[in-house]
């Protein structure tokens, strides 16, 4: 009876004390000009320097109409940069995934001598310049450089070609994996590889079947960015390319030289195709995250069964 | 299936945390490892399990069955294993989980589908989580996790079965009902067990008999009776339930502790020496009038009746505290009150000599 008049009363309050709590202000909150300047600051920041950039650069491509915009694929140079971009981020990101991967793998679950020296090694291309990057393999493969003479004495041609190309691209994306996975894996730890082998799976069907799937999400999360950085990077891939047309220009390098030349929209509208990738890249990574968050564990709280358990 | 370990050492850089330790455990037994963390409980299982590989030396063994598995891989030891933090595999339904130790067998021992299929539904009974094959690790409380994480052990048909920690992370209404459960589980399968555990309540009650450990060594082993009424040393007198200890001189066969003296004709004939004398807190008994036979004399400073016994903390003319333990019943019969001055009379009372223990 008396739990009956208590909740009434409670009942009865509710309405009070929500129209209070609307005029108490939380310890975090700030008055209503001050929120509406800092959206206002921001909106208008991100309009100014990344959506106006973003539509100039679809506006100037078709500011000649469909056309032209189409007309600037079919050139043979336009065609073999992209390409050769493709086929950069095709030999370059399945190289880091893998190498990526082992590091990660040798970094989180194993500790030896040099471990902390190997994950500091690991940021080195995010430290250092890319243009420093390019200039590290045209000295070490260059014609004046360490190994020049000798590749040179073999016929085989690394800078100003393909092959230095796809190696300052290596270079350059090798953190996004290994860095995107590497915390992960550590905060896992290895107490579900110990049950897989307490359960009698191999080293191998431990890795694949208990690693790789707990990673997966990070995995592609790192693979995409790693991907956009392939095919969108620049200065590195400038320094080692030669830009002969046709040959060793990558998509960036393509429109460089077209800008150069005053060819607008032809620049413009290659110059999109990487707009386009860049907005591709960040769908994928806001659906991968969601999945990321997802796929964390929930807290724990007994269901109905357990109750009766 | 018995386990025999033999003169096993473990050091992790300059810190040694096993040494030396001999154990048996017979075939169908339970036994329980019991000690404070660091006591080396935890290192002496992943050694038997081969999780840790033990120091080299020739005299070393692992023995199950009375045959070694010193050398052998953790997967060719053919051991259940259940970890603290249970680590289900995330990413598998709890099906998945259980089934994975089957599923990675290779082509020609692995069972078929449907016989893999009907050991999984069986084993989901058995943990009573018939209907939750499709739920996955984070859709689970911890007490059912554990249970997944035993019935995954239990699957591939474990010659021994090893638990570390299993119930330290569940709550205490949790941890006693799935400490029933297992003892239940144990006699219905009879697997050789070994269980690491710092909860004594839990050791006492599960396991057949007690290794308690502490700084890297074996102190005792024995029935859970054994352990807590005949205490080896001191360290398992002290670390099993509760005790009063209090500190005097031994001379001729004799401690003497205020207006009591104890006899211990064993230690006749021996110099004077240091000693201390344990009485648990229920072999202590109050009087609030003197019968005349000595006693303690002390002061009641707090008194707790909250629980199946009451306790009953006093101070000693010499300003040491001490606790008795009493009934229920008795509490009401004597009436206390802080400050009343009340005689204690032990019942029993050991006395540990360093370096001389009985």
């Amino acid at each position: 009876m008396s739990q009956a008049i208590s909740n009434t009363k409670k009942v009865a309050q509710a309405p009070k004390l929500y129209a209070s709590a609307a005029k108490i202000r939380g310890a975090t909150d700030e008055p209503t000009w001050v929120k509406y300047l800092l959206i206002a600051t921001t909106i208008g920041f991100l309009t100014l320097f990344l959506f106006v950039p973003l539509v100039a650069v679809f506006v100037e491509a078709f500011r000649k109409g469909v056309g032209a915009y189409l007309a600037s694929f079919s050139d043979s140079s336009a065609i073999a940069a992209i390409k050769l971009t493709l086929i950069t981020a095709g030999i370059a990101v399945p190289l880091n995934l893998v190498f990526g991967l082992a590091a990660a793998w040798a970094i989180a679950k194993f500790e030896f001598l040099g471990k902390s020296f190997l994950i500091t090694l690991i940021d080195l291309p995010f430290a250092v310049s890319p243009v420093i990057s390019g200039l590290i393999y045209v000295l070490l493969f260059g014609m004046q450089g360490w190994l020049g003479p000798w590749l040179e004495s073999q016929d085989i041609q690394i800078i100003f070609a393909v092959p230095g190309i796809v190696l300052a691209t290596i270079f350059v994306t090798f953190p996004f994996v290994a860095r995107e996975i590497i915390p992960l894996m550590q905060e896992q730890g290895t107490e579900e590889e110990q049950a897989a082998i307490t359960l009698g799976a191999s080293g191998w069907q431990a890795f694949w079947y208990v690693t790789l799937p707990n990673v997966r999400w990070a995995l592609l999360y790192g693979v995409i960015l790693c991907n956009a950085r392939a095919m969108g990077e620049f200065g590195a891939v400038s320094v080692v390319s030669g830009h002969v047309r046709g040959q060793t220009n990558t998509i960036p390098l393509h429109v460089e030289i077209l800008y150069n030349e005053y060819n607008f929209v032809a620049a413009f509208a290659v110059a999109s195709l990487l707009a386009l990738l860049a907005l591709v890249t960040l769908a994928a990574k806001s659906i991968v995250e969601a999945r990321i968050h997802s796929s964390t564990p929930e807290s724990l709280e007994p269901t109905p069964a357990e109750v009766s358990a | 299936m018995s386990i025999e370990v033999k003169h096993l050492s473990k050091t992790f850089g300059k810190f040694a945390a096993l040494r030396d330790v001999s154990l048996r455990v017979n075939d169908g037994e339970l036994v329980a490892l019991l000690g404070p963390s660091g006591s080396g409980k935890t290192t002496l299982l992943r050694i038997i399990a081969g999780l840790e590989t033990p120091d080299p030396n020739p005299e070393c063994e692992i023995l199950f069955h009375d045959s070694s598995v010193t050398g052998d891989p953790v997967g060719k030891r053919g051991v259940g294993f259940v970890f603290q933090h249970y680590a289900l595999f995330r990413h598998m339904s709890v099906f998945d989980n259980i089934a994975f130790g089957l599923k990675v067998r290779p082509r020609s021992q692995r069972p078929a589908k449907n016989e893999i299929r009907d050991r999984v539904n069986r084993l989901l009974k058995l943990i009573q989580l018939e209907g939750f094959g499709n739920r996955y690790p984070s859709q689970l409380s911890g007490g059912q996790r554990q249970r997944v994480a035993l019935a995954r052990a239990i699957a591939v048909e474990p010659q021994v079965l090893l638990l570390d920690e299993p119930f330290g992370a569940l709550d205490a209404q949790v941890r006693k009902g799935l400490r029933d459960w297992l003892r239940r589980l144990h006699d219905e399968i009879h697997l050789t067990s070994v269980l690491v555990t710092h909860d004594q309540e839990e050791a006492l009650e599960v396991a057949d008999r007690v290794v308690v450990m502490n700084q890297s060594k074996i102190e005792q082993v024995g029935t859970p009776e054994e352990v807590f009424h005949h205490p080896a040393n001191q360290f398992v007198m002290e670390f099993l339930g509760q005790v009063n200890i209090f500190h005097c001189r031994v001379k001729e066969g004799k401690a003497s502790l205020g207006e009591l003296t104890f006899e211990y004709p064993q230690y006749d004939g021996m110099h004077e020496k240091d000693a201390a004398v344990y009485m648990r807190p229920h072999e202590l008994d109050i009087q609030k009038t003197s019968g005349g036979a000595a006693g303690l004399t002390a002061q009641v400073a707090r008194l707790n009746p909250a629980g199946a016994i009451a306790r009953v903390h006093l101070t000693l003319a010499s300003g040491d505290g001490i606790q008795v333990d009493v009934s229920q019943e008795r509490f009401r019969e004597l009436g206390l009150s802080v400050g009343d001055t009340v005689f204690v009379y032990p019942k029993n009372a050991r006395i540990f000599i360093p370096d001389y223990a009985i």
